[in-house]
């Protein structure tokens, strides 16, 4: 039982600092260590997959806004492995890593990146907008709050049909303070729909702190006023956050019920690629750093004996061929055609529709 | 006179008008730790402090409407809205509160407020924030629009919306605020509901406004070294709407070109077009041509969006077509 009283996992409560890590998380013992290789292994894809879109980003392949889950990596893993296949997933704009832990492949999420045809949205969407109907990942959004409704409506459909998966939508910290977030886990909440509300409490939205932002700082605990189930866990560690997760997910399938999780995260650099933050205090920038999850697990791994030197390097190198290799792809993959400019305004075709580029006169015989 | 950025005179003005009115305080996302998503409010929290200058959560119809209810006391609330894409979920409280608490009750309370925002394109932001919706809050009664093109521009017209007793949609430009221009010394107040003729022409008038102002005088520029001479209106203000200023330009030249950074269908320009052909029907001698943007949600992808946007390019291929239109084609 999830207990909506106590947070779970770290216990940080209304001030800005963290206090100690873990009061007791999972224990490695119950794992298979191929399981947390592959956590592993998946949190450092994300990793250098994000330091390549940064890079990109400063030689002008990648355009527009970009922000990446650089310090979140423990969080988006657990998350996306608490969710079946079939489960439904939105996200806010900050979204790469989510991307390629519901299974898409890296060089489709660069390539949406780069703009290119072979994006995952086709070049259409970019950074802060990637859909993919196969993995399941019903969209990034860029406007704070707006994947909430969706989300509540992609649970409505479900219940409505008696489906069995569940809808997962992610927001940052932030979002708890927009009318939709209020407005969805009330409706959620009245018809019982199986959506799980992730909050990624990475203490800012941009350069504004929860404590500024939030009257309720503990997040969590805005499910109250919807008698909605709130769980706090340990956004660091991945295993605690698969574990809330999955409890949580499986809860919301069985018993057909909303429920808000919140995990506590970093974000390790600006609020996007072209934020230096210089808003924060070195003390909160050390602190970010110390909480690196990737160099933590890692630690961890290496101190139980599961993460040999050899395999260390393995896995470095294995993921640093395949985000070359993505890179690689995008960069290689043409740009989408001007000829395709209207295709996608309507998906019924009706006569008058306009397509006219801008210096095209409204009558075309003129 | 001095030569700055549009907005360092935008930041100055807000500066001067919190020295001179205790009543004007500032509202909006990241305005004050973070000294402004776009620096227009930079320095301004460390000088005036939380209680003038107040981060607001993520919250826009809940932060736009208070400031309509304090401007109901006699503040002067002054928001700042990230881009004007955000202000679709304040639109209840812009159009449904702000602009109707005048006359609703009879006149016996205005809203003496400002909406700061910028619109935009052309930064592959996507779809969802690369709107010039303008428009919406042009079509409203209640309300004013100003959109200001050149830093001095800028700051009149933000002391005289900061000064009027109205709600005002005050808009800016992502792609303006680094531009430079010189500002006078002294404290000018624009008078709110004027276009200008910022470029006086023989051959034809090119009208826009806000980023738009700025591309249609390079054009003018330009065609000048091939001898045509493009008059240039720069509206300014969107409502009111000077219709006088741009009838008599038309009148002069014979023909019109309109270049807006919104949709073309019901756009802004449409309603310029209508003005003209009632206001100057019997000088026109060809068709008004609009130059607008591709009606499309704007795809992320650089080529597409280049494709979409109106450009000094197709403003001036539009000229050129109109001209020869006219059967006065030159160069
Ligand atoms: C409605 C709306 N208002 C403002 C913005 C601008 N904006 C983009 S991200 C952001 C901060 C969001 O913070 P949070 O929800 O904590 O998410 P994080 O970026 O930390 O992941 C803001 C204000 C927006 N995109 N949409």
């Amino acid at each position: 039982m999830a207990d909506t009283a106590k947070p779970r996992g770290t216990g940080r409560t209304g001030t800005r600092r963290r206090t100690a890590r873990k009061e007791a998380g999972p224990t490695l013992n119950d794992e298979q260590p191929k399981v947390l290789l592959d956590y592993y292994r998946q949190m450092l894809l994300i990793r250098r997959f994000e330091e390549r879109t940064a890079q990109a980003y400063t030689q002008a392949r990648i355009g527009g806004y970009c922000h990446l889950n650089l310090g979140e990596e423990a969080t988006v893993v657990g998350l996306m492995t608490a969710l079946q296949e079939r489960d439904y997933l939105f996200t806010n704009y900050r979204e790469h890593g989510y991307a390629i832990g519901k299974g898409i492949h890296p060089r489709r999420v660069m390539a949406e990146l780069y703009g290119r045809s072979t994006g995952v949205s086709k070049g259409w969407g970019g950074s802060m907008h990637m859909f993919d109907t196969e993995a399941r990942l019903l969209g990034g959004y860029g406007i704070v709050g707006g994947q909430l409704p969706l989300a509540v409506g992609a649970a409505l459909a479900v219940s409505y049909r008696g489906g069995d998966e569940v809808v997962m939508c992610q927001m940052g910290d932030g979002t708890t303070n927009i009318g939709a977030f209020h407005e969805s886990l009330n409706i959620a909440a009245l018809w019982n729909l199986p959506v799980v509300f992730v909050v990624i409490n990475n203490y800012t939205g941009m350069g504004t702190t929860v404590e500024k932002s939030s009257a309720e700082p503990e997040l969590y605990k805005r499910g109250s006023s919807y008698r909605m189930e709130g769980v706090r866990v340990d956004g660091q560690d991945v295993l605690a956050v698969r574990d809330a997760a999955a409890d949580l997910v499986e809860r919301a399938r069985a018993e057909q019920k909303p429920f808000l999780l919140e995990a506590m995260s970093h974000r390790m650099k600006g609020h996007s690629v072209v934020d230096p933050a210089k808003y924060r205090s070195a003390e909160q920038a050390e602190e970010a750093k110390a909480n690196d999850p990737v160099a933590a697990f890692e630690a961890r791994l290496t101190e139980a004996g599961i993460l040999t030197d050899e395999l260390r390097q393995e896995i470095a190198d294995s993921v640093k061929d395949e985000v070359a290799d993505a890179a690689d792809f995008a960069e290689n993959s043409p740009h989408p055609e001007v000829s395709t400019l209207f295709d996608y305004t309507y998906a019924t075709p009706v006569p008058n529709e306009s397509s006219r580029m801008p210096a095209d006169p409204v009558f075309a015989e003129q | 006179m001095s030569v700055i950025t549009y907005r360092q005179a935008l930041r100055d003005t807000l500066r001067s008008e919190m020295h001179r009115d205790e009543n004007v305080l500032l509202l909006g996302e990241e305005i004050g730790v973070f000294e402004g998503s776009y620096k227009i409010t930079e320095g301004l929290l460390k000088e005036f402090g939380e209680r003038r200058v107040r981060d607001t959560p993520i919250a826009e119809e809940g932060f736009v409407g208070a400031a309509i209810g304090a401007a109901m006391l006699g503040l002067r609330p002054v928001v700042e809205l990230m881009t004007i894409n955000f202000s679709l979920i304040a639109i209840d409280q812009i159009i449904n509160h702000a602009a109707k608490i005048y006359g609703m009750f009879g006149g016996q309370t205005s809203v003496p407020m400002v909406i700061r925002t910028p619109g935009g394109g052309g930064q592959q932001l996507g779809a969802t924030h690369s709107q010039n919706i303008e428009l919406f809050y042009s079509f409203i009664p209640g309300l004013k629009v100003l959109a200001p093109s050149t830093p001095a521009e800028a700051a009149a017209m933000l002391r005289a919306a900061i000064r009027d007793d109205d709600p005002v949609l005050f808009l800016e430009n992502l792609g303006l605020y680094n531009t430079k221009g010189e500002v006078p010394d002294e404290e000018v107040v624009a008078e709110i509901g004027r276009a200008a003729v910022t470029r006086e022409g023989t051959d034809i008038t090119l009208i826009g406004y806000s980023r738009m102002a700025a591309v249609t005088t390079r054009v003018a520029e330009r065609l000048a070294e091939q001898g045509i001479s493009v008059e240039v209106v720069d509206l300014r203000s969107l409502r009111p709407l000077d219709r006088e200023t741009i009838v008599e330009s038309v009148k002069r030249t014979g023909c019109a070109v309109i270049a807006e950074d919104d949709w073309l269908t019901y756009g802004i320009g449409a309603e310029i077009a209508a003005s003209i052909q009632e206001g100057a029907f019997d000088y026109l001698d060809a068709p008004v041509r609009r130059v607008a943007m591709a009606e499309v949600p704007m795809p992320y992808a650089k080529p597409l969006e280049t494709a979409a946007m109106p450009s000094a390019e197709s403003i001036t291929t539009v000229i050129h077509e109109t001209l020869s239109a006219v059967g006065r084609r030159v160069g």
